[in-house]
């Protein structure tokens, strides 16, 4: 039995539905999260695991128990929202006891959980100040003290690190990984950010127009992404889509492409399935990502096959610790991720690695990885 | 270069500094004008004003019309003063406008932070009450006070102003949780707070600007107001302002004007009392409504 159980959820405004039979089932102490672009339903689902908008059909469970038509605060959830949403009228301490004070804990037990949290978030010599008196770090940590002294079966995340600055969001983004490892407590955590999607979670959903497009380990989701849309969302810079032909022989199955220099190459699939196959002679979409197309130096040792190509190099971007270069593969601009102390220039027609064992083939039509 | 247009920005700034202060003064002495003379004319004997220059300083200062005019001079039929009907509007004011904000506080959270189907409809038959004359209402409302037995009694008075003003606080309270994060009230929500916690505990804390607008807005509308106190009130229920008019009124014996002065300036001291106490509040709460909106 999954310890939050999401079942053919779907959610309507009027005749417009806007999530279509959502299936996800979460294990207690895992981290799920939520990612895709905005408007792709994935606050209105956890919104829906809350009680802050009614379930239009199908069933939320959370340990067994149907929560449909539960209010918010007997779910025994917590949630962390975007804005935070202190009470601003209320010193740190009291927010972090609100909760508890509405549901009749005694003021000694009260006082005791708010120093066991703040002892724990750090953030004891802030009790007493209002929310308009702390930065934004401090607030994160203030609302994350709310959710926690509540002790809830499911923490929910709302886009909690979407207003911090940059710095400030990667060192709150180690901390929430590390609060979870310590508490081993079950979080549903949406975000925008396919950074944080993959750092955080132990599995995510990826959503898209109302639908789960692929719900997977981060791995699952980098290495094997189920459809286009998941293979270019997630990972950054994007995936590079290529349109090939597929061509097989004794020796193997082969993309048939061309080259910087217009000329035709052909790359070889390392263990081509039979379904790729079976596109004998027909056009598909090949993504590789531009951490698959090298340098020769820089390539993958451990990779079974190797393709290498000769690239003109259109732009080079040194981002500190690689440089990305821009070339063309079959008509195509594409972007290769090379050491940062590769020596190439615009212009130059320089010899590209690609690593096959990280080519995807996807169906041009159906959009689905071929597999 | 930049040093002479700058030693010139200093001065033209000067000269056009001094002659708008010089009309602001103007135009505050001529506001200030009416209001001198009532005072003056106030601290004067009768015969002083009958007799001489309305515009010159008393010879000799007085305040026996402020002691008539509180609590001797000729109201109607009976020689009591303002004092008793100071009083009714007192009984009349506090808790109309407390009642009004109040309900208006509550029908803004309602209509912002938990909406239902039709609430803006009824929240544009609500506003209707700003557009609606006072002369419109008066025989219905009449007729209702004679139906539920208020008629010609304080509670009769509260009960109009609160309808009417109702109309008022509540487009206030609207405009102002209209901004207020919706996210605030969930996160009450899931901690548990109900319906009437989470307006006293989380919204009603942070009202302080709308509160004090809708309360000086009140309390002069309900206070000022002649039409309602002369139309529904009893001799024992009647307003300042109805006194007001039966003191300065009075078609028998001498016209007592000294009286007069100093029963006006009464009458309008409570509402200059409440701008001067809450008055920055005032346009604050104002600008907190309008701009974030």
């Amino acid at each position: 039995m999954s310890f939050l159980k999401i079942e053919n959820a779907t959610k309507s405004y009027g005749n417009l539905e806007v999530l279509h039979r959502v299936d996800i089932d979460v294990e207690e102490g895992e981290f799920l999260v939520l990612v895709g672009p905005s408007g792709c339903g994935k606050s209105t689902l956890l919104n829906m695991i809350a009680g802050l908008e009614e379930i239009t059909s199908g069933t939320i469970a959370i340990k067994g128990k149907p929560m449909n038509g539960v209010h918010p605060s007997k779910r025994n959830i917590a949630m962390v929202f975007q804005s935070y949403a202190l009470y601003p009228n209320m010193s740190v301490g009291q927010n972090i006891t609100f909760g508890l004070e509405m549901h009749g804990t005694p003021k000694a037990e009260r006082v005791e959980a708010m120093n066991k949290v703040a002892d724990l978030l750090q953030i004891t010599p802030l009790l007493d100040r209002k929310p308009g008196q702390l930065s934004g770090g401090q607030r994160q940590r203030v609302a994350m003290g709310r959710a926690l002294v509540r002790d809830p079966d499911v923490f929910l995340f709302d886009e909690p690190l979407s207003n911090l600055d940059a710095k400030l969001r990667v060192d709150m983004r180690t901390e929430i990984k590390k609060l979870h490892h310590k508490l081993g407590t079950t979080i549903v955590y949406v975000t925008h950010d396919q950074i944080e999607a993959l750092t955080l979670s132990t599995r995510i959903a990826v959503m898209n127009g109302g639908y789960v497009q692929q719900l997977g380990t981060p791995k699952e989701i980098y290495d094997t992404p189920a459809n286009l849309f998941v293979a270019t969302f997630m990972g950054s810079p994007s995936m590079n889509l290529l349109s090939v032909n597929i061509v097989s022989d004794a020796d193997g199955v082969y993309a048939e492409t061309t080259n910087g220099l217009n000329e035709a190459v052909r790359l070889k699939f390392p263990d081509p399935s039979a379904a790729l196959k079976s596109y004998d002679g027909k056009t598909i979409t090949l993504g590789i990502r531009p951490e698959a197309i090298t340098d020769a130096e820089g390539a993958d040792r451990n990779a079974k096959h190797l393709e290498e190509v000769i690239g003109r190099v259109i732009v080079t971007e040194h981002a500190g610790s690689d440089t990305f270069v821009t070339t063309s593969l079959g008509g195509n601009e594409c972007n290769a991720r090379m050491r940062s102390d590769v020596n190439v220039l615009p212009n130059q027609d320089v010899p590209f690695t690609i690593n096959m064992d990280k080519a995807i083939p996807f169906d041009p039509h159906t959009e689905m990885r071929i597999a | 270069m930049s040093a002479v247009s700058t030693d010139t920005a200093i001065r033209t700034g000067r000269f056009s500094r001094t002659l708008i202060y010089l009309i602001l003064i103007l135009f505050a002495l001529f506001y200030l004008l009416p209001f001198g003379i009532m005072v003056l004319n106030s601290v004067k004997p009768l015969a002083e004003i009958t007799g001489g220059n309305m515009m010159s300083l008393p010879d000799v200062w007085t305040i026996e019309p402020w002691k008539q005019a509180w609590s001797s001079a000729q109201i109607g039929v009976e020689p009591t003063g303002l004092k008793p009907y100071f009083w009714n509007s007192i009984k009349m004011v506090v808790p109309a406008v407390t009642i009004s904000t109040i309900l208006g506080a509550l029908n803004g959270y309602v209509l912002t932070k938990w909406r239902f189907r039709g609430d803006t409809i009824l929240f544009g038959l609500i506003l209707f009450a700003c557009f609606i004359p006072f002369q419109i209402v008066l025989i219905p409302m009449a007729r209702i006070l004679g139906i539920v037995g208020m008629a010609g009694s304080t509670s009769g008075l509260v009960l109009v102003h609160v309808v009417y003003g109702l109309g008022f606080t509540t487009l206030y309270f609207k405009n102002y949780y209209q901004v207020f994060p919706t996210e605030l009230v969930r996160a009450a929500q899931i901690d548990g707070a109900g319906f009437f916690r989470i307006f006293w505990r989380i919204l009603l804390p942070s009202s302080g600007p709308i509160i004090v607008v809708s309360v000086i807005w009140q309390f002069t509308n309900i206070w000022n107001d002649f039409l309602f106190g002369a139309s529904f009130a009893d001799l024992d229920s009647q307003p300042m302002t109805v006194a007001l008019n039966n003191l300065v009124q009075s078609s028998t014996g001498v016209k007592e004007y000294n009286v007069h002065f100093a029963g006006a300036i009464l009458a309008a001291l409570p509402t200059l009392l409440v701008y001067i106490v809450a008055g920055r509040y005032f346009v604050r709460g104002l600008m907190a409504g309008s701009v974030k909106g």
